[in-house]
């Protein structure tokens, strides 16, 4: 048997997530195929070729398939099912908004968030916000299956050189319709890939100060992230949220500030290379799983940084 | 329009859980346990839709052991007009609740089921979206603004990168992010009304449903622990420790 991986793409492109879920499908055991569901979507079919690891590249291209609309994209999957033994999606807002649909379509209990594959049936998964690990097995016909993008390697996204076919696109469900988007313009790389992060928290004070962290970011091509206590206070948008009930991240080099390091931001984070802590309360728990700290007043220590790096 | 409202027991946000020495679970023994904090942001907007004159009846669900009873009555306390429990001891997973739910949805016709994105136990993420499917309506997962005009919703969902806006058909389930709305504080005369508040009683059997579980737990264990590192007394040592011992810079 084969297994199926939804691709996270924006018609144009191939989402990087795509390429951790691939691994993981591969750890599966069996065959990769990769669905391409979108519109006009030839490009980011021709990119999910090029992945090494993949035998075949699946498309279907019809207008309803554009926004990634949850009814219509899990119609086509639960279509396409039946030649499979896993379907893998990366746990994105995206996957994670599709594939429980999926599942509950083909009479499966999904497995969320999984960050290793023990057998083709066992997987591993983290509970309560990170501070627990559970090992489960499945004994449903199909393992549906959500991919933690930071508990797997990307695969090569060159190297490939899989067969592209078209599939019979399903119908528009005709219950759900886009109407909008309002993506964060930004220059600097998307938080959920980024090599290096710079994050506040509620320390920063305001989203204002958030201003003195822009330069920092700047200077090491970072991402910008933020602690839940900084998003409820109002400091930063939502999707800066690095933590269990925001992004799960894990850079090569993640820089806390003014975050003292609650539990649900640590499951967020936990899994950077180095971690670099700067906060004035020197029993802030942020210390305890930080690779450097210094303690100290942020808004003299951050400007001494950027005046450091140069 | 009903608004059906399905709520989880969980352990406390605030409790910090310990892993089980012979690794079947985590700790639950003697544990504040309390509403999953995204189905509090749930109850609180069926809420707000019933103040604004669009819902008519809202009605808190739970799935569980009989003290699931104890978060009903919290929902009823918020101002729930009426409570459902679904009682049994079995190990619930995701896609028997949604099936428990959906045996409900057919029961009560409701026009709209509100429920948290996840719940902190689990955080499986998949219980709104297995009951759309079960049902065939539409979903608005991750919400952060739901507006109902014309026998549709308008919800703003909290997507990678932003927001996204999209218009589905009632009836319909949404599942709530954070910033939907701030839940109110439940106060002590409420408390006391919600006593007198009816709540149903049903078992999985009454409503048609095998909740046997998919996933067998083979074993829960502690992540692996991040050691401490050390501090740096100054800027220019941390720069240096970052490119020259790190080198990640």
């Amino acid at each position: 048997m084969a297994s199926l991986v939804i691709a996270e793409h924006d018609n144009a492109s191939l989402k990087g997530a795509t390429l951790n879920t691939v691994t993981a499908a591969v750890k599966c055991g069996g065959d990769v195929h990769v669905l391409v569901a979108g519109s006009n979507c030839g490009a980011a079919a021709a990119a999910a070729a090029q992945i090494a690891g993949v035998s075949k590249v699946l498309v279907a291209d019809a207008p309803h398939f554009a926004d990634a609309l949850a009814e219509n994209v899990a119609a086509q999957v639960v279509s396409m099912a039946a030649a499979y033994s896993h379907i893998l999606a990366p746990a994105t807002a995206n996957g994670k908004n599709i594939l429980p649909r999926v599942a509950a379509l083909l009479d499966c209990q999904q497995i969320s968030e999984i960050i290793a594959v023990e057998a083709p049936d066992t997987f591993v998964r983290p509970i309560y916000a990170g501070n627990a690990l559970a090992t489960v097995q499945s004994s449903d016909a199909k393992k549906i299956i959500t991919v933690r993008t930071t508990g797997f390697d990307g695969a090569a996204a060159t190297g490939g050189s899989a067969a592209v076919e078209t599939v019979a696109a399903q119908g528009d469900a005709g219950i759900s319709a886009f109407i909008g988007r309002e993506v964060a313009k930004s220059e600097r790389p998307e938080l959920a890939g980024a090599k290096i992060i710079v994050s506040g928290g509620r320390g920063m004070g305001s989203g204002e100060n958030f201003k003195i962290l822009e330069p920092l970011a700047d200077k090491l091509g970072a991402a910008m992230g933020a602690s839940r206590a900084a998003v409820d206070a109002g400091f930063v948008p939502n999707d800066w949220q690095v933590g269990q009930t925001g992004k799960i991240v894990a850079p090569t080099l993640y820089i806390a500030v003014g975050i003292s390091g609650a539990i649900q931001h640590l499951a967020g984070m936990k899994d950077s290379k180095t971690i670099v802590a700067i906060n004035k309360d020197p029993e802030a728990p942020i210390f305890s799983v930080a690779d450097y700290g210094i303690v100290g007043d942020l808004f003299t220590l951050v400007p001494e940084l950027i005046a450091e790096l140069g | 329009m009903k608004v059906l409202v399905p709520v989880k027991r969980v352990v406390d946000y605030n409790v910090k859980v310990r892993v089980k020495a012979d690794q079947t679970g985590v700790e639950t023994a003697n544990v504040k346990m309390s509403m999953n904090p995204f189905d509090e942001i749930a109850v609180e907007e069926a809420m707000r839709l019933k103040e604004a004159g669009i819902a008519t009846e809202v009605i808190a669900v739970s799935c569980g052991v009989a003290a699931c009873g104890e978060t009903l009555r919290t929902a009823l306390a918020i101002g729930a007009d009426r409570a459902i429990l679904v009682e049994t001891d079995a190990d619930l997973q995701p896609l028997a609740v949604a099936k428990l739910l959906a045996a409900v949805c057919k029961k009560e016709g409701p026009g709209l089921v509100i429920l948290g994105k996840q719940a902190i136990d689990d955080d499986a993420n998949q219980t709104g979206q297995m009951l759309a499917a079960l049902m065939g309506w539409p979903q608005a997962t991750f919400a952060s603004k739901v507006t109902i005009a014309d026998g549709k919703a308008q919800v703003t969902r909290e997507v990678d990168g932003g927001l996204e806006t999209i218009k589905i058909n009632l009836p319909a389930i949404v599942t709530t992010d954070l910033r939907l709305n701030e839940p109110r504080y439940v106060t002590l005369p409420n408390i006391m009304k919600a006593k007198k508040k009816p709540m149903e009683n049903h078992k999985p059997a009454d409503l048609g449903v095998d909740v046997a579980p998919r996933l067998k737990t083979l074993k829960v264990t502690e992540p692996p622990k991040r050691s401490a590192g050390i501090k740096v007394p100054d800027i220019k040592t941390l720069v240096d420790k970052l490119k020259n011992e790190a080198k990640v810079i």
